[in-house]
């Protein structure tokens, strides 16, 4: 799951959007736009926020291509109790916007937005319980 | 082949293999996760030399420089001394050298120890009793030539700790110190960076000193300090913040009192409430937050919400112990 070269120039997605240091300059914007949507922010409801940020950061990471151990089945098991309290697909959208929205407020070119959108994508049915 | 030492035990790191997973594979229990370096779930720290720097990447500036790496991006770079976060080191003895009632609720303790002992103002340490009854208190002071550290000690409604320092403790007599922990404390640099502290009742302790460290180091930002209570035997050190503010053009103090029908000219409201309302944005800010549990949370979210990056927010929680009947 962490190959995700780019066969045209060489260089990776998580390269091209800029590696470490953007997902660092995403993490705060995205983390913001979530806990501002009253559609989602319940899940997102954490008193410990610097445990909830790590985990907005290694999602922003994966999203961008960067190096990560994905695995399904523990992404089942870490929103099982969510998808209890009724995460569905419509929370799965509103995060993909947040997700769009933050890389636009970046200036990420709509191609690269599309790439990470699309890793980000592939995470839904194991994240939903489908 | 570097060794890992934790507690009494030594083992080698083979090559290739991270300090994780060397404590793994000899069964010491360490929390983990993701293993990449992001959940933090195995936070550890170095007790004798830094950690590579690598192995810090995304912790809390606070936490680096206290030597705390992640477990599972750790490849020693040396052999390496290291603990748990919830291990304790060495403790150490003080004497009560003074202790002055500062409202009806709020004590001043100063203890003085003669060895050897390293903390930032603003950190908190557990005192212990000498039948062992213990509780964590945050020191006010910055280090000091005279060996001193600083307790502002509010009495609780039934606090076995708080009641017996009230009623019982004298001068010289001696307390157990465990070393000092926490993240809530001053770092250097960023020295124009605007700082705002929010404390409540006796969460002012630590906030003095982070204040007293910030001047001393020559912040030249500005410096703000919301204190609030909800009446006036938890508002102290009055006096002693106005005259800092007069001393210091870049500090600036706001007593809150957030309960009805008190006669005072302090400002009336709840202390985050004020303070975040007086400030537009605080997208740069440095945000420090200590006292009652619910103010701390509620604050910490509504700051990242106004503009302070989650990295640039210290906070610590002042839990209540439930006493046992």
């Amino acid at each position: 799951m962490s190959d995700s070269q780019d066969t045209n120039s060489g260089q990776s997605l998580y390269e091209k959007l800029g590696g470490e240091a953007a997902v660092n300059a995403a993490v705060d914007i995205f983390y913001r736009k979530v806990l501002a949507d009253h559609r989602i922010n319940r899940f997102f409801d954490n008193s410990d926020m610097e445990k909830q940020a790590a985990k907005q950061k290694a999602f922003l990471t994966m999203a961008f291509g960067g190096p990560n151990n994905y695995n399904g089945q523990d992404m089942r098991n870490a929103h099982a109790h969510l998808v209890k309290m009724g995460l569905n697909a419509s929370h799965f959208d509103a995060v993909m916007e947040h997700l769009g929205a933050t890389l636009t407020e970046l200036n990420v070119p709509q191609e690269l937005i599309a790439q990470a959108a699309a890793i980000a994508e592939s995470t839904r049915n194991d994240v939903l319980g489908k | 082949m570097r060794s890992i030492t934790i507690g009494e035990s030594t083992f080698s790191c083979q090559p290739d293999e991270t300090v994780l997973e060397t404590l793994l594979r000899e069964n010491i229990q360490v929390p983990n996760g993701c293993r990449q370096g992001l959940c933090q779930a195995c936070l550890m720290r170095s007790l004798d030399n830094p950690p590579p720097v690598s192995a810090q990447v995304g912790l809390k500036d606070t936490l680096q420089k206290q030597n705390y790496f992640l477990a599972c991006v750790c490849h020693p770079e040396q052999d390496m001394t290291v603990a748990l976060p919830n291990q304790q080191g060495a403790s150490i003895e003080a004497a009560v050298i003074k202790k002055q009632r500062l409202t009806p609720d709020i004590v001043h303790l100063v203890l003085e120890y003669q060895t050897e002992f390293n903390f930032f103002a603003g950190q908190f340490v557990n005192l212990k009793r000498p039948d062992g009854l213990t509780r964590s208190y945050s020191i006010a002071n910055i280090p000091h030539h005279k060996k001193i550290l600083e307790f502002h000690i509010r009495r609780l409604p039934n606090g076995q700790f708080s009641s017996w320092v009230y009623d019982e403790l004298e001068l010289g007599a001696e307390l157990t110190i465990s070393e000092a922990q926490g993240s809530c404390h001053y770092l250097p640099g960023r020295a124009e960076q605007p700082l705002l502290l929010v404390g409540t009742g006796s969460g002012l302790a630590p906030l003095y000193g982070i204040i007293a460290d910030a001047l001393a180091q020559e912040h030249s930002g500005p410096i703000h300090l919301f204190h609030g209570s909800r009446d006036l035997n938890g508002l102290y050190f009055i006096d002693e913040m106005r005259e800092l503010a007069e001393e210091f053009d870049n500090f600036y103090y706001t007593p809150c009192l957030s309960g009805e029908d008190i006669e005072s000219d302090h400002a009336r409201g709840r202390a985050h409430d004020i303070a975040l309302s007086s400030i537009e944005t605080l997208n740069g800010w440095r945000v420090f937050l200590c006292g009652h549990p619910e103010m701390v949370n509620q604050t910490k979210r509504m700051a990242f919400m106004k503009g302070a990056s989650m990295a640039d927010i210290y906070a610590d929680a002042f839990h209540v112990i439930q006493e046992k009947k």
